[in-house]
């Protein structure tokens, strides 16, 4: 079977900055790949250049086998790969409901001509926008919030209004990027029982995270992006080890016994 | 009762209209419903712009040139001199289609010219090819290139309108007979038509008020409420932000052209100062002083306050108490008048306020259509 991402050799510069610097990797079917990474490694880049928001200047993304370099990110989204932002973007003039009702814009198709005629049909759709909006609110457990303006919802709230609008595209890719930055423990600990509960339902997850304990739980495998290039892949226990990763990440080199098990837990970027 | 909510405000506006002619009757000024029906003509030109600005966030300086492409366009098909083509063997088939009709002129002579109807149909095309053709390069960028690419548009149609010796160059062009739209309902200007012409203008603006404000609250208004936010976001989402941000330039041109050609049609004429740049200005500073997002405001300010403009209240001041007013309204209510006032109605009536509430309370709140967006009011 084909993995449902591929990407092959994917470059991307700005000015004289090599982002992302021949970039190759797979993301199986239900899988979770966490991406990691110090900053300016190239992981929003990557995941601008995959949902299509930037152009690559060579390489190629296959999404199912198919190639989707060069389509447009609606032209994506429609294609079954959805995304978070690093700062939650939501519709600030918008409830929350409708937030997630215009996640569901991939999944309906009445236009200006129906929509302003009400022709026949378009009043059950919109119900049937409604209704599914409501459902993936409900599921994050965001139905109190329904009708809360995007622009007075808390951060931790966004970011899962975010989570629910992204899930509403019914995707069967899912790029979160750095979806528990700004999070409490707790909201962290909800957020991890979530990723599982959306992979339980068939979605694949790239993660892109700075939360190395988040990370190492999580993911099924683990990619490390250092200046634009691939540093490490593998599963959580053998990055965790893996010297060149310690080295990237704590700048220096450590005695091996410090490198496995609990260390990887104390992981985390200074903002 | 909810079922008839959706209806309540077009009621409460059909009633004020009549409300308004009636007082005009008994106070014995019934000719101010000229000025009147003028000023809601330049109301549906800017509510296609709220629609434009407010929802799609994108900014059109040149919607005088459309509303003028409309109403020169039926001036001229409708008065212009067809018959030396007359020998043409399609134009008996035109004229059998009653799309080229004879008339009679001023001195009594026969002349062949087009149709209103076939006129209109003419006017719309040709505006639906031109916001193509302005629309879809500004709009594929993102930023404010519409309203540079509409300025110099703007420009651009007031010097060939005003250059042009076939549209009547700095006189504009008079005699635009009257568009029989159905039998007994006849844009014109003639005296014994006011009070009819008064509610055909206010039934159009009335059409118009009822699709946007449907547009507005279903999946096609959320696009463009969501592009205006965080374009990149409703992208990522699914929404074909460049083609969407198009249709709804489009459609609010098309809505000005609208205007023109009734305009044209009830005033007999047209002249160059309607594609003035001034004019574009007026209609988005309407737009803007109504609300932006709010269709209901748009019209009732700039219906006031053209009225009063036509009506001459503001003499040689003209522009600048317009200005004043305008600046007044966007200080003291930038979400536009009649959103306060909606607000203490609410306050006052709706059951919304319970629900609020509830809502704060931590009860999950109803879900239905009526708590939607109360910006969209």
């Amino acid at each position: 079977m084909t993995p449902l991402l591929q990407v092959e050799h994917l470059r991307r510069c700005f000015g004289g900055l090599v982002a992302v610097d021949g970039v190759s990797f797979q993301v199986q079917r239900g899988q979770i790949k966490g991406l990691i990474g110090p900053n300016g490694a190239g992981k929003t880049t990557l995941f601008n250049l995959v949902s299509g928001l930037l152009p690559a200047e060579s390489g190629r993304v296959r999404f199912n086998g198919r190639p989707i370099t060069g389509l447009k990110p609606f032209q994506i989204a429609r294609l079954g790969v959805a995304r978070t932002f690093q700062n939650p973007s939501l519709f600030a003039r918008m409830t929350a409901l409708e937030n997630v009702m215009v996640g569901r814009h991939a999944r309906s198709r009445c236009g200006f001509f129906r929509c302003s005629l009400r022709w026949p049909g378009q009043p059950r759709e919109e119900r049937h926008i409604r209704a599914a909006a409501w459902e993936f609110l409900d599921r994050l457990g965001l139905a109190p919030l329904a009708d809360t303006p995007a622009g007075a919802l808390a951060f931790g709230q966004r970011r899962l209004v975010e989570l629910a609008r992204a899930l509403a595209t019914e995707p069967q890719l899912l790029l979160l990027d750095e979806p528990a930055s700004g999070l409490n423990t707790r909201e962290k600990a909800d957020l991890g029982r979530i990723i599982r509960d959306i992979r339980a339902r068939g979605i694949t997850v790239l993660l892109v995270e700075h939360d190395m304990a988040l990370v190492m739980d999580l993911a099924d495998e683990v990619l490390v992006l250092h200046n634009g290039t691939v540093l490490a892949e593998g599963p959580p226990g053998q990055i965790q080890a893996d010297p060149q990763v310690i080295r990237v990440y704590l700048g220096g080199e450590l005695p091996r016994a410090a490198a496995g098990g609990e260390l990887g837990v104390k992981w985390t970027e200074p903002h | 009762m909810s079922r008839l909510r959706p209806i309540l405000p077009f009621a409460i506006l059909a009633l004020a209209a009549a409300l308004a002619q009636l007082s005009l009757r008994t106070l014995g000024i019934e000719y101010c419903l000229t000025q009147l029906t003028m000023a809601i003509y330049y109301a549906v030109v800017v509510l296609g712009l709220c629609l434009l600005m407010g929802y799609a966030g994108q900014v059109s300086l040149g919607h005088a040139a459309f509303f003028a492409i409309g109403g020169y366009t039926t001036a001229f098909l409708t008065t212009h001199d067809f018959s030396a083509i007359q020998t043409a063997s399609w134009t008996g088939i035109l004229k059998q289609a009653h799309v080229l009709v004879a008339r009679e002129n001023l001195y009594g002579g026969s002349t062949l010219s087009c149709s209103p109807w076939a006129a209109f149909i003419l006017a719309m095309l040709l505006t639906l090819a031109v916001a193509h053709l302005i629309g879809y390069p500004a709009l594929r960028l993102r930023g404010h290139y519409l309203a540079m690419a509409t300025l110099g548009f703007g420009l651009i149609v007031n010097k060939i309108v005003l250059g042009t010796a076939l549209l009547g160059a700095a006189d504009g062009i008079q005699g635009v007979p009257d568009w029989h739209l159905a039998p007994g309902l006849t844009v014109s200007g003639k005296r014994a038509l006011r009070v009819e012409n008064y509610y055909v203008a206010f039934g159009l603006m009335l059409a118009v008020l009822a699709l946007l404000r449907n547009l507005v609250r279903s999946r096609a208004g959320r696009a463009l409420l969501a592009i205006h936010d965080r374009e990149t976001a409703a992208n990522a989402l699914g929404v074909d932000t460049a083609s969407d941000k198009l249709r709804a330039f489009v459609l609010s041109a098309l809505l000005a052209a609208t205007a023109g050609v009734f305009f044209t049609h009830y005033t007999g004429g047209i002249g160059p100062s309607e594609a003035g740049v001034l004019k574009s200005v007026r209609y988005l500073a309407l737009a803007a002083a109504g609300g932006m997002a709010s269709l209901w405001g748009a019209a009732a300010v700039s219906i006031a306050l053209n009225f009063l403009s036509l009506r001459g209240l503001f003499g040689t001041y003209d522009n600048a108490v317009f200005g004043a007013a305008l600046i007044l309204i966007i200080s003291l209510a930038p979400e536009g008048p009649l959103q306060p006032l909606g607000q203490w109605l609410r306050r006052l009536f709706g059951p919304s306020s319970r629900r609020v509430a509830t809502a704060a309370a931590g009860a999950p709140p109803s879900v239905s259509p009526a708590a939607s967006n109360p910006g969209a009011q």
